[in-house]
């Protein structure tokens, strides 16, 4: 690896924590990038030449803070300044300053930033853009291509979504332990929309979007460094890495999207699916099921069986049973509907499907397994009704090939799939 | 006279690499192993998934179960090595040649003389030389 690469993996490592310490230091979101920015020019000159600090974050910190202190001096004097004695030397104080900011210090700092990105008043889109930028570190043009969007447009997207939190002023006071779990879990979701944004895109902007798993599989294995025992967390980076694994065979060499069933599964990334089971073996000691460890037990479930054939669709069905209760959603009854089919076939399946009907109309998926139940009970007429409004419905181009396929097969007359 | 090498390095700095870069150091260390493996100086190797993964059990009256890795350290274990050494001086050799095949920056390697070693004979997980890896 180039030194340059080594220096970008470091920094990169260490950012949520040094930007999440200088944004406590400084109470201001661009400052905080700012200053983090200057320390990391810093380090890109002094880090080749000096060798890298023990503690990239400390260093990072320390610097980044004088620099913040120098920025503000230069453009308004009359901003009040912290006092003297918080402008340490660095080389005295480098030791000291490591041994602080171990641990807890560093946790409540990057579940602050990570909470600051996840501000309720954020849409969705804006939580995962500024994350992407603050806490990840990702170019605007390279958030702005994962999102199918130019770089001005989501610079402005960005910028507006920092005034908007410096409006609305930051949690700086120290968490209780009920508000750290609340806060825990708003950035839980987050991470895994940041995931999603990357895990469902069809087959023509994977490659995009693909960083984007990568980023939220980091900021779970983050989240679970900062909280050790928190099974959610262990469930939320299980499931991230098992649904991840498969992803060099979701797409075919002619860019269609593969479904599970039809993947080569010698492609999954066996290493991923390794971490993937451990870290559910880790939350499921603790006995606490919740939705994301649920959501990876089934994960694990396909990630175990060597072929399709050999997958276990009554412990699929258990799952999903589960996971209405935790988390009762139309879309969870639809997916527990495709391994009622596999079980006690389509009729069954369709029966539980038919009440979601009104709630799910405008649903691609519910008209594509409806479709799908019609066909293998040989309705074919009715089949194709549910097809085409499952085509009008798609999103991505892949979606409506998917569909295309069932058309074909409904018209050739071939054995339904 | 057998020696450990232990890797450590900063795993969240790991843990940043693109798989590119991954591959790039991955297929540089097999290199080294597979120049000592011709010499027939080849031990068991184990890379280790991150610390996340670990949970702990401390001794005590009862034994206590703690998820995550024994201490909180700046840099972590990540893998290991052993490999068979006239000296001091070879095994810092090897251990010199991984750290620069591992592309330089932060992290170190271990060098630990091995006291007892039996082979054991659980089966491996991943091919000698095509998956195993160690950072």
């Amino acid at each position: 690896m180039s030194e340059l690469a080594w220096l970008d993996a470091a920094l990169a490592g260490a950012r949520p924590r040094a930007v999440g310490a200088l944004l406590r230091y400084f109470g201001n979101l661009d400052l905080a990038e700012e200053a983090f920015q200057e320390a990391s020019l810093r380090a890109l000159r002094s880090w080749p030449r000096n060798g890298p600090p023990r503690d990239a974050a400390a260093w990072l910190i320390l610097v980044g803070r004088n620099a913040g202190i120098d920025l503000t001096r230069r453009r308004a004097k009359e901003t009040e300044l912290p006092p003297e004695e918080a402008l340490s030397d660095l080389e005295d104080a480098e030791a000291a300053m490591a041994e602080r900011l171990d641990g807890a210090d560093y946790r409540d700092d990057v579940l602050r930033l990570l909470f600051t990105c996840c501000h309720p008043e954020l849409p969705a889109t804006q939580q995962i853009a500024l994350a992407l930028r603050i806490v990840c570190g990702l170019t605007v043009p390279q958030i702005a291509r994962a999102f199918l969007v130019g770089t001005a447009a989501m610079e402005q997207r960005i910028t507006r979504a920092k005034a908007r939190i410096a409006q609305a002023g930051l949690p700086f006071e120290a968490p209780g332990p009920v508000e750290r779990a609340e806060r825990l879990g708003v950035v839980a979701a987050m991470a895994y929309l940041v995931f999603n944004e990357g895990y469902s895109a069809g087959a023509a902007t994977a490659g995009a979007r693909a960083p984007l798993c990568l980023e939220a599989i980091r900021l779970a294995r983050l989240l679970l460094r900062l909280f050790p025992a928190e099974p959610e967390i262990m469930g939320l980076a299980a499931l991230m890495l098992l649904q991840h694994a498969r992803s060099p065979a979701r797409i075919d060499r002619n860019g269609e999207a593969v479904l599970l069933e039809a993947q080569d599964r010698s492609l999954w990334d066996r290493g991923q699916i390794a971490e993937g089971l451990a870290m559910l073996d880790k939350a499921l000691r603790h006995a606490r099921p919740g939705a994301y460890q649920v959501q990876a037990a089934i994960a694990a479930l396909h990630a175990r069986a060597g072929r399709a054939a050999d997958t276990d669709w009554a412990g699929i069905d258990r799952l999903y049973a589960s996971l209405e209760r935790l988390q009762p959603s139309p879309v969870v009854t639809l997916n527990r509907a495709v391994a009622v089919a596999k079980l006690q076939g389509p009729a069954a399946a369709l029966e539980m499907i038919e009440p979601l009907g009104g709630r799910l109309a405008d649903y691609f998926h519910y008209h594509g397994a409806r479709g799908a139940f019609l066909q293998q009970m040989g309705r074919a007429a009715e089949a194709r009704t549910a097809f085409d409004r499952a085509i009008a419905l798609a999103t991505t181009p892949a979606e409506a090939a998917h569909i295309r396929l069932h058309l074909d097969s409904l018209a050739s007359g071939a054995p339904a799939s | 006279m057998l020696y450990a090498i232990l890797c450590y390095d900063s795993e969240e700095a790991v843990g940043a690499w693109t798989a590119e870069q991954e591959a790039e150091v991955m297929g540089r260390l097999l290199a080294v192993q597979a120049g000592l493996a011709e010499q027939g100086r080849m031990g068991p190797v184990a890379r280790l998934l991150p610390t996340t993964a670990a949970t702990t059990v401390r001794k005590g009256q009862e034994p206590l179960v703690l998820d995550g890795p024994f201490a909180e350290t700046k840099e972590q274990l990540l893998g290991f090595y052993l490999i068979d050494c006239a000296s001091l001086e070879a095994a810092l050799q090897v251990a010199k040649d991984l750290a620069v095949a591992s592309g330089g920056g932060t992290g170190a390697y271990e060098v630990r003389p091995v006291l007892t070693f039996q082979p054991g004979d659980a089966p491996s997980s991943g091919g000698p030389l095509s998956t195993d890896k160690a950072g």
